[in-house]
């Protein structure tokens, strides 16, 4: 199997992690959901370190980020789909 | 029923008390702050011995003193250490730790400065010390089962790849080898939060389920909101997660929570520092995520094993229980490989699955069990950090 760039934990999900080092933007990046092995393509819209996260659709401010198909915390700006998910553009529901 | 875990064994150090230990440590413990210097002289002494200097045991009152005593002996206590000398500036405490150890069966041995001062107790521990040296290298390893394993977990210096990789390795070894019957032991109250709805389901009945919310609520509210003057995000998640991917305390406590697999259900809730009581299985300590801390109470507590799944690279050790470092990231593996126990970057890459990974990680335990060193172990760390409650008196 070809080594993915991307690993998705859920469908439901709605960013995926970076687990290559040296990510640059424009990469056609192989994303794999580990839940059930599937896999789809999506572009990096910008250079990504290994571990961070980037959107899979185009996020709204106020949006709730999903990872292991639950809430991990609300997006405070609009993200691209490919963009680059952190600490600038999600935040914490609880403290 | 039988699985090919079941016939496992290891070499181990069976105790008076029936438990198992992994290490055979004679241990120079102080009461308090002020004895350390008389216990490092002991260990400096009398080779083979090892002194736990801290910072504490003076001054402190109510529950905060029951933890301090209760982590002293049951430090003393642990299996992985086979003779324990106790030194405090005073007799009373001093004899309180020596007597709770003693319940084991152990040899154990308390001295006070007090009306002897440093140079008369360094003498005075350093032969008996050496009594204990003997006695502890006469000791020899056995084959013991399995199920005679306690082994706990938590994790540091997370990323998104403890998540992915190294956290769901120790669960897949906790549902492989509880119903084989060892103790697990996992904790971080505060990093529970954002999987609190799912970490009380996880326990073995409603019962157990509500008293561990009872206690995860108590902690977000007597010391998160007591005391934070901030949101905590540059504390939880810490720096070192938010620059290994992690963003929030919500993600951060999922990947945590996958440190108990998918079928294991905890049976009861410790105290921090509390020595299990109601039997076999898998049980969540009220603790501190600080890695020293947490391993600390955990050892206290009994465990002879820990497992820590890393994502950026935490380098602690504990000083009476080897702690076995697992890692996913590949960056870590390249830069920190010198930390590392078992490199499952493999998960990653789609190389390795977590039931391989799981299986490789009961290897490492029972080679570990048997007298292999950590990285922690041969690299020295031995950090020995005691919890502490609230202001001494």
């Amino acid at each position: 199997m070809t080594i993915p760039h991307l690993l998705v934990h859920d469908r439901k999900d709605n960013v995926g992690v970076v687990v290559v080092e040296g990510l640059t933007a424009g990469t056609r990046m192989l994303a794999v959901v580990t839940e059930d092995d599937s896999s789809f393509e999506i572009e990096a819209r910008n250079d990504v370190p290994i571990g961070h996260k980037v959107a899979l659709r185009d996020i709204a401010d106020g949006d709730t980020a999903i990872k292991y198909g639950e809430d991990i915390g609300r997006f405070v700006a609009d993200v691209a789909r490919g963009g680059h998910v952190h600490v600038h553009n999600l935040k914490t529901k609880r403290w | 029923m039988a699985s090919k875990y079941s016939n496992l064994t290891f070499k181990g150090y069976r105790r008076d008390n029936g438990r198992v230990g992994v290490r055979n440590h004679v241990v120079i413990l102080p009461v308090d702050d002020i004895s350390n210097a008389a216990c490092e002289a002991v260990a400096n002494n009398i080779k083979g011995t090892l002194a736990l200097p801290h910072a504490y045991g003076r001054l402190q009152f109510g529950a905060d003193l029951d933890l301090h005593f209760r982590t002293m002996i049951g430090t003393g206590a642990n299996p992985n250490v086979a003779a324990c000398i106790v030194i405090g500036i005073e007799p009373g405490w001093t004899q309180k730790i020596v007597d709770g150890i003693a319940e084991t069966g152990k040899p154990v041995a308390g001295f006070s400065i007090e009306q002897n001062g440093d140079l008369r107790t360094i003498m005075d521990a350093s032969r008996k010390a050496k009594e204990f040296v003997h006695y502890a290298t006469e000791l020899q390893r056995e084959d013991c089962a399995v199920g005679e394993l306690w082994v706990s977990t938590k994790c540091g210096e997370s990323d998104t790849t403890t998540g992915l990789g190294s956290c769901p390795t120790v669960g897949n070894m906790y549902d492989k080898l509880l119903p084989e019957g060892i103790y697990g032991c996992f904790g971080e109250t505060s990093e529970i939060t954002g999987a609190e709805h799912i970490c009380k389901q996880r326990a073995v009945s409603p019962e157990v389920g509500e008293r561990w919310y009872a206690m995860w609520k108590a902690y977000q509210d007597d010391v998160i909101f007591a005391h934070q003057t901030d949101d905590l995000s540059e504390s939880q998640p810490t720096k070192g997660n938010i620059e290994g991917g992690l963003t929030t305390i919500e993600e951060k406590a999922l990947g945590n929570l996958e440190k108990i697999g998918r079928t294991s259900k905890f049976i009861d809730i410790l105290e921090p520092a509390e020595a299990p009581n109601v039997g076999k299985g898998l049980y969540f300590m009220d603790s501190s995520s600080a890695a020293a801390e947490c391993v600390t109470l955990m050892a206290a507590g009994g465990y002879v094993v820990h497992t820590f799944p890393t994502g950026q690279g935490n380098v602690i050790g504990n000083p009476i229980v080897p702690v076995i470092k697992i890692t996913a990231n590949p960056r870590t593996v390249r830069t920190m490989g010198e930390h590392v126990d078992l490199d499952v970057s493999g998960i990653l890459r789609r190389e390795m699955t977590i039931d391989d990974a799981g299986d490789a990680l009961i290897d490492m335990i029972m080679r570990t069990a048997s007298g292999r060193s950590t990285a922690a172990e041969a690299l020295g760390h031995r950090e020995f950090v005691m919890t502490k409650l609230y202001r001494s008196a």
